[in-house]
């Protein structure tokens, strides 16, 4: 019997069922993606290679579109230059009298700090390369505040590595590919960052929740102050100490949070740090390896070293025993000597005190040395 | 006078790769004056009308893959988006008889309604699986963009409703 000649032959599922059987199909397969993908939300799994090879064509993508605005603004700043030239000449010579005052400081300080890293012998950070690149792409959105940059692994960019502007801490690049890197930035909510309070030498957690403004948490100690300024920690080894953050602020919810530098600047071009974490400079499996492991990859002593070797260890055993023997006799003794009574001055013994024996010498009595142990 | 036949590609094809291209477009990093461009969830307007429009297993699927495309796209949580705007899909999809015919006003309360509704559970995943709950002010100021886009799915059900009366 043919199909259409059964009981189904008239059967004409509703269109508004079969598309809730699609709709509860999506919702299943959306929940299973969200609970993959949990895991990573700190990183969001950017090394996966779906979002490595999505962000391998949106980066260039977002590139042809951002690049007409970076041209508009480069002629925008060139037109505004061209008719603030003087008063923008006004404000450059008053920056430039006051940052001679501070060059002055900064030449005198780092010649005393120099001295003092010479006396105490202290191991100074070895700089860090970077790398230059342009935003092509901007998330701004509650859930995620991410940017594309245009730089990837094959400049030498790596996941971890801090993202800044040429006014303080951007993010840092939580996904790489050939050319395009993604940089979580520092109000994204599943940013956080170990920063200290440079006056207090306070430490605290900046903590984003896609506010302008990231928020501190786990603050160590009192005395914080609005205006205070923020930098970097290098905690746990993900920044190098000291990179400018931003300033401390009040919040209207009475929290404190962070004005970030970084917001003062463009958002078009960032530099990359390359930096990874100072623990890269030491060998980690000479670190981590057991004491005295090379005695198990070491060759087999010959006859004289054997020799030695069983000489030695007889010598210690014999001056062990010896020690151990004497131990005993005086325990021995003094034992003796408390469970004899003390005589009264008034009544003086009858019988002499017993002498006591000297201790034998304990050099000496070593087993003569084992033959072939001399030559 | 020859029928004009609306097919997948008018109400679903085309809206689709004009969401994609606004999103991409409105990804782009300008800033002037300090203000940066806003960035609506653009698929919420399909999430929307589709259903109202006519119920078809296309819809969800490609609401399904726009969801991707945005958690992707702007690096969130994998799922994020799909389950919010497949959730609104199936809520509109059940009260699709209340809804066909309703005047626009009505409407736009309950564009108000699965918007809000999506951004809630939006905010509630990410709060869950971060750790961490997102501004309020952030969440709003993606909401309200989200909320200015209703004239675009009035427009699309009021062009598409009714194409075929084997829907009504």
């Amino acid at each position: 019997m043919a199909f259409r000649d059964g009981p189904f032959e008239n059967i004409k599922v509703p269109l508004a069922w079969t598309a809730a059987v699609v709709v509860v199909v999506a919702l299943v397969a959306a929940i299973v993606m969200i609970i993959g993908d949990r895991g990573t939300a700190s990183g969001r799994g950017e090394a996966g290679p779906v979002r490595a090879g999505f962000v391998a064509v949106a980066g260039p993508v977002g590139g042809v579109f951002s690049a007409p605005v970076r041209w508009m603004g480069a002629v925008g700043d060139h037109i505004g230059g061209y008719f603030f030239a003087v008063s923008e000449n006004r404000r450059l010579k008053a920056e430039n009298e006051e940052l001679k005052q501070w060059r002055d400081q900064a030449i005198a300080m780092k010649t005393v700090n120099e001295r003092y890293e010479a006396l105490m012998g202290i191991r100074t950070d070895p700089p860090v390369p970077m790398a230059a690149g342009a935003t092509v792409q901007d998330t701004r959105g509650p859930f995620a505040r991410a940017r594309l940059i245009d730089v990837g692994a094959t400049r030498g960019v790596r996941i971890g590595n801090p993202v800044l502007n040429e006014h303080g801490l951007v993010g840092r690049v939580v996904g790489t590919t050939a050319g395009i890197s993604r940089v979580l930035l520092l109000t994204d909510v599943a940013s956080r960052t170990p920063v200290l309070i440079e006056r207090t030498d306070q430490r605290a957690f900046l903590t984003g929740d896609a506010s302008a403004n990231p928020r501190l948490a786990y603050i160590r100690g009192v005395g914080l102050k609005a205006g205070d300024r923020v930098l970097t920690s290098g905690d746990g080894g993900g920044f190098p100490r000291g990179l400018p953050v931003g300033i401390v602020a009040k919040g209207v919810d009475g929290s404190w949070r962070v004005k970030l530098f970084s917001d003062r600047g463009a958002v078009d071009y960032v530099r990359v740090l390359l930096f990874q974490s100072f623990s890269q400079l030491a060998d980690p499996n000479a670190l981590n390896a057991p004491p005295l492991a090379g005695l198990g990859s070491a060759p087999p002593p010959d006859t004289n070293e054997a020799a030695a070797i069983t000489d030695a260890t007889a010598r210690r055993t014999a001056v062990e025993a010896a020690a151990v023997a004497a131990r005993n006799r005086r325990i021995g003794e003094a034992n003796a000597a408390r469970a004899t009574p003390v005589p009264s001055q008034a009544q003086p013994t009858a019988t002499p005190p017993q002498q006591q024996a000297p201790p034998p010498p304990v050099t000496g009595q070593a087993p003569p040395p084992a033959p072939g142990a001399q030559g | 006078m020859a029928v004009r036949v609306v097919g997948p590609m008018a109400w679903i094809g085309w809206p689709t790769l004009l969401a994609i291209l606004f999103t991409v477009l409105l990804s782009t990093p300008v800033s002037l004056l300090g203000l940066k461009l806003p960035q609506p969830v653009w698929p919420m307007v399909l999430a929307f009308a589709w259903p109202l429009i006519r119920p078809s297993m296309v819809a969800p699927a490609v609401l399904f893959g726009l969801g991707v495309f945005l958690d992707l796209f702007w690096g969130g949580i994998l799922g994020l988006w799909p389950l919010s705007l497949i959730a609104v899909y199936g809520g509109m999809l059940a009260a699709r008889n209340l809804m066909v015919g309703q005047e626009t006003l009505f409407l736009f309360v309950m564009y108000t309604g699965c918007t809000l509704f999506a951004f809630l559970l939006a905010y509630v995943i990410v709060t869950v699986s971060i750790g961490n709950a997102p501004s309020l002010i952030a969440t709003a100021s993606q909401v309200l963009p989200t909320l200015i886009l209703f004239p675009i799915a009035d427009w699309m059900i009021q062009r598409f409703d009714d194409g075929d009366v084997r829907f009504r």
